[in-house]
């Protein structure tokens, strides 16, 4: 059955832009984890403002200290825990905040591909290293 | 994807009609005001403070190694260098702390008033400036006092 052409051209309410599901998923938008993204980057800096503040306070006693006074501030359970929060915070604080910077200007696939790469395995280094030192030194 | 780009960068205007959705203009295009500028600022020291992790790793790992690696980093620490480096990531830290809390702010919902953010961006780099100062004082008096 032959349908008569209508009147309109286009309908008002219609997406013209052709896009699969699957393009849609892959795409830009809420079906990627923005949600997690902003709401991990305040959770860690609440976090990290009684966190700072300790560190700060608490550390530059420590300024031109013998390595034994160093060895004897770190050597307490307090420390080793609140050391090992203000590190794993600050890292994945640091992680979410230079994500967005790479996204933001980094525009070659390829390169913002990699450099994300490259900023997970450096961030999970320098994390690791940290935490290894604070376990080593509180243990 | 700059397909996907373009194609989510088509919009309707009122009238019905398919445009182009603009783009920001660019850094440079504004006249620099408070509000932009502490936004750059806020970026930027969260970038400089991500560099001074690497100086925080080194202290803990050569805190862990023992006696000679940590003279090693207190060295640094100690040489004008090491000053200048402390004393900009201390600025670094303030601003970018109390920067932080005015975002936190902003996100609960309050603040959004002309005169509000004005005074709540003043007040940042009013309690950033003493803190830094406060910060480096009891440094300078711990290191040579």
């Amino acid at each position: 059955m032959a349908q008569s052409p209508k009147a309109s051209p286009q309908p008002e309410a219609h997406i013209t832009v052709m896009r699969s599901e699957l393009g849609r998923v892959r795409g830009l938008g809420s079906a990627k984890s923005g949600v997690h993204h902003w709401w991990a980057e305040r959770v860690t800096s609440i976090a990290l403002v009684p966190l700072t503040i300790w560190f700060v306070f608490s550390a530059i006693h420590l300024l031109g200290a013998p390595h034994e006074a160093v060895l004897a501030w770190f050597y307490s359970p307090v420390t080793t825990v609140l050391m090992l929060c203000l590190v794993i915070a600050t890292f994945h604080h640091m992680h979410l905040g230079l994500q967005v910077v790479i996204e933001d200007y980094v525009h070659t696939e390829s390169t913002r591909f990699i450099s994300l790469l490259l900023l997970r395995g450096i961030t999970a280094l320098l994390a690791l290293l940290a935490i290894v030192s604070i376990l080593k030194l509180g243990l | 994807m700059p397909e996907t780009r373009d194609a989510l960068l088509i919009g309707r205007n009122t009238e019905g009609k398919r445009v182009r959705r603009p783009l920001s203009p660019h850094l440079q295009v504004y006249r620099p005001q408070i509000t932009s500028v502490l936004s750059i600022v806020h970026r930027a020291t969260g970038i400089a403070l991500s560099a001074g992790t690497l100086l925080l790793v080194w202290w803990l790992v050569a805190a862990a190694t023992g006696p000679d690696a940590y003279a090693g980093v207190q060295g640094f620490i100690g040489s004008p260098i090491g000053w200048l480096l402390m004393f900009c990531w201390t600025v670094a830290l303030w601003y970018h702390f109390f920067a932080g809390i005015r975002h936190l702010i902003w996100d609960a919902g309050y603040g959004y008033e002309k005169r509000e953010y004005h005074a709540s961006g003043k007040a940042v780099v009013i309690a950033a400036a003493a803190c830094a100062v406060f910060t480096l004082f009891i440094g300078f008096a711990i290191a040579y006092g």
